[in-house]
């Protein structure tokens, strides 16, 4: 069996798929950044690789997404995040026409037609409001790892409102409002309404037409996705696999490339000048 | 796998009338640092609705603080006095043209391309809010006399006054009579008395060169487009403004005319292989242009037009856009009635400029570019975009930088835009063929 692979190296996780001849999952791999995004992307690789039982040398391509994109030096081809999200978001639901991806450091909203491809994108600029560094910054607040942070904003019963739009910002907001006596899960809420807020509001400038598959690791949050689907008004797709997505998208268009169905439909690398 | 990156073509006509125009925006710039000098009348005046026919027939200098302030973009140097007017209290809200020219003022006015000459009049306009307060600056501060021309706008939406209603002969007589009141101010200045077959004169070259760049710019209609308007086409809008109304201005947009007809019937084209026709619209980010352009030539991507290039140069693109030398003052006011408002603050139209250039210059998509520290020519873009994208179906691409000031220009971002633009519109033409890639060992 011959194998294809997708590196997506982000601000603050690296994720690597690989996917059979069949375009079947079968080796994810997530690792935490570090100092050197080559050596991540490299480990990233191999584990996925472990995970799918696969050799190195039955894997024939390998494109890499992400901002460290360039950064694979064993990646064949780049391609940009929004394209890669498009196309696995498209795979997992195929009646997506929006996708809303909440990564690290980005926020994007893509608008896909019915045929799977990109029509216009938007993208958080110049700031990380909105993102996931904003919950970093409430984990840093409130000494609280990532992944409880959901839960325990489910519990609130009053939040606060957070009024800045700058994460630097926001870490002193909510330690005031703690120093105020305010429980931590309505001060969480409050954060993940902003974050959902300004997030909304990205995805409006592109048109917002069902299906919404959200994707990226703030995904897996399940504050985030409850309070996008109120603001939203609709229910919005989750995969298991949506922290993948960027990953896998990669992986599918080195499947295109090296096995014929929907060639087409990849699009040509941009070097690194 | 084949590599094959599209490059710039080395055109030796473009490149050539880059080169002299380049050399008369040195002479023009050797000339003002010698003004104050040689006791020569100087004039600091906007790129649009600044009246310079006028200035001209009195032997004015024409300091253009604007050029000065995005040349120091193009020259590296515009964080230095963008530095300089924050700390003096500037806020870094404020538009970097204005902070670049505060700056060169804290620097008592050397400027990377030379001295630049006190001025004996500001010739100002409502064209944009800042204009205003920025004459105030030099007014307070350097006790220059400040002329401001109170220009009629937009008047609603969907409806433009033109000639023939009554409201454009209104606003005829309205800025007739403000010309009347700046040319006694001149003749005060200058000593000299105003000559009305001087303006006639004058306003003839005008007539000519701008025939000479309407035709430049649609010459870029051509597939290949024979230059790129956002560098090429930069150049020569510099050359539309500093010599505007004299000879060197005139053969400049003849000879520039025919190398790029030359070209066309050549069949030369910006770059080796052009993929794909844009349109830029919005005001350039002049501290990182080759690089934007860089960034889109290397998809094979070259903006074939620009609004800019229309705007930026007096905003007279319509034929009826011409001044009548019988009487000039009158054909004066009529124009500017007309052009000066084009493309700076009248928005309301820009969607339906932009949907007939679409298919004049058979672009692909449309790189709008929000300017960080000037909301107001951000403003419209949203809603022009939307309109683009939904309603016609036309690939947009928004990208957000400054004019000038170099701290909001992020590389990574920007190219990933650009990169995922192109990748769509790859997508959207079917797919062309990989030709593109470059293989690195696994």
């Amino acid at each position: 069996m011959k194998y294809v692979a997708g590196v997506d190296v982000g601000s603050t996780q690296t994720k690597a798929v690989i996917v059979d001849e069949n375009r079947n999952i079968v080796g994810r791999a997530l690792l935490d950044m570090e100092t050197s995004m080559v050596t991540v992307a490299e480990d990233a690789f191999r584990a996925a690789l472990d995970n799918a039982g696969a050799a190195e040398s039955d894997v024939v391509w390998v494109a890499g997404t992400g901002y460290g994109r360039y950064k694979i030096t064993f990646g064949k081809e780049q391609i940009t995040e929004i394209s890669c999200h498009a196309r696995g978001a498209v795979t997992l639901f195929p009646l997506t026409r929006t996708v809303i991806d909440i990564g690290g450091q980005d926020t994007k909203a893509i608008r896909v037609g019915p045929d799977g491809k990109v029509e216009d994108f938007t993208m958080n600029d110049k700031c990380a409001a909105g993102t996931g560094r904003f919950l970093g910054a409430a984990s840093y607040a409130l000494e609280m790892p990532l992944s409880e942070l959901g839960p325990l904003a489910l519990k609130s019963t009053n939040p606060v409102r957070i009024t800045t739009t700058c994460t630097v910002f926001a870490e002193s907001e909510i330690i005031s409002h703690l120093a105020k006596g305010i429980l931590p899960e309505d001060v969480l809420m409050g954060v993940h309404q902003a974050i959902t807020s300004r997030c909304v509001s990205l995805a409006r400038r592109v048109g917002i037409e069902p299906e919404v598959t959200f994707t990226g690791g703030v995904s897996r949050n399940q504050a985030m996705v409850k309070l996008l689907e109120a603001q939203l008004g609709m229910p919005i797709n989750v995969s298991q696999d949506a922290h993948f997505c960027g990953a896998l998208g990669a992986a599918l268009f080195s499947h295109d490339r090296m096995f014929g169905e929907g060639a087409k439909a990849a699009p040509a690398m941009a070097e690194e000048a | 796998m084949s590599t094959t990156t599209t490059q710039p073509a080395t055109d030796a006509a473009s490149s050539t009338m880059r080169e002299e125009g380049s050399r008369l925006m040195k002479e023009w710039y050797a000339r003002l640092s010698t003004a104050n000098e040689r006791k020569a009348p100087v004039a600091n005046v906007f790129v649009m609705g600044n009246a310079v026919e006028i200035l001209r027939t009195f032997d004015f200098e024409l300091v253009f603080p604007e050029i000065n302030s995005l040349q120091t973009g193009v020259r590296k140097t515009s964080q230095e006095y963008i530095s300089l007017s924050e700390d003096y209290g500037y806020s870094p809200d404020v538009c970097s043209y204005v902070k670049a020219d505060v700056g060169l003022i804290l620097k008592e006015n050397e400027h990377p391309a030379g001295l630049i000459p006190k001025a004996d009049l500001a010739v100002s306009s409502n064209m944009c809010g800042t204009f205003i307060k920025w004459a105030e600056i030099w007014e307070r501060w350097l006790k220059t006399p400040v002329f401001v021309l109170d220009l009629p706008g937009q008047r609603a939406a969907g409806w433009q006054a033109r000639p023939g209603d009554a409201q454009h002969a209104a606003d005829t007589r309205w800025i007739e009579a403000q010309f009347k009141d700046l040319i006694e101010k001149c003749e005060k200045i200058t000593g000299k008395r105003f000559d009305m077959d001087r303006l006639a004169e004058v306003e003839e070259r005008v007539n000519k060169q701008v025939d000479h760049w309407n035709n430049v710019m649609a010459l870029n209609q051509n597939v290949p487009a024979p230059y790129n308007a956002m560098l090429d086409g930069l150049t020569y809008i510099g050359i539309m403004n500093v010599h505007r109304g004299t000879e060197e201005g005139v053969e400049f947009m003849r000879r520039l005319e025919a190398h790029t007809r030359a070209k066309v019937a050549r069949g030369e084209g910006r770059v080796a292989e052009e993929r794909f026709r844009l349109l830029f619209s919005g005001t350039p980010c002049y501290v990182s242009m080759r690089r934007l352009v860089e960034l889109f030539e290397t998809w094979g991507g070259v903006f074939a037009y620009s609004d800019y290039l229309t705007f930026a140069a007096g905003g007279m693109d319509a034929a009826d856009m011409r001044y009548d030398t019988s009487r000039p003052l009158e054909s004066l006011a009529e124009v500017t009635a007309m052009a000066a408002h084009r493309g700076l603050s009248n928005q309301f139209f820009a969607h339906e400029r932009l949907a007939q250039q679409i298919k004049d210059y058979a672009v692909d998509g449309i790189v709008f570019h929000g300017i960080k520290s000037c909301r107001f020519v951000s403003s419209g873009m949203a809603d022009t975009r939307e309109f683009l994208n939904k309603r016609l179906d036309i690939p947009t691409l928004y990208i957000e930088s400054d004019l000038i000031d170099p701290r909001y220009w992020s590389d990574a971002q920007i190219k990933n835009r650009v990169d995922a633009f192109f990748e769509a519109l790859q997508q959207r033409a079917g797919g062309a063929p990989l030709s593109r890639s470059k293989t690195v060992s696994a």
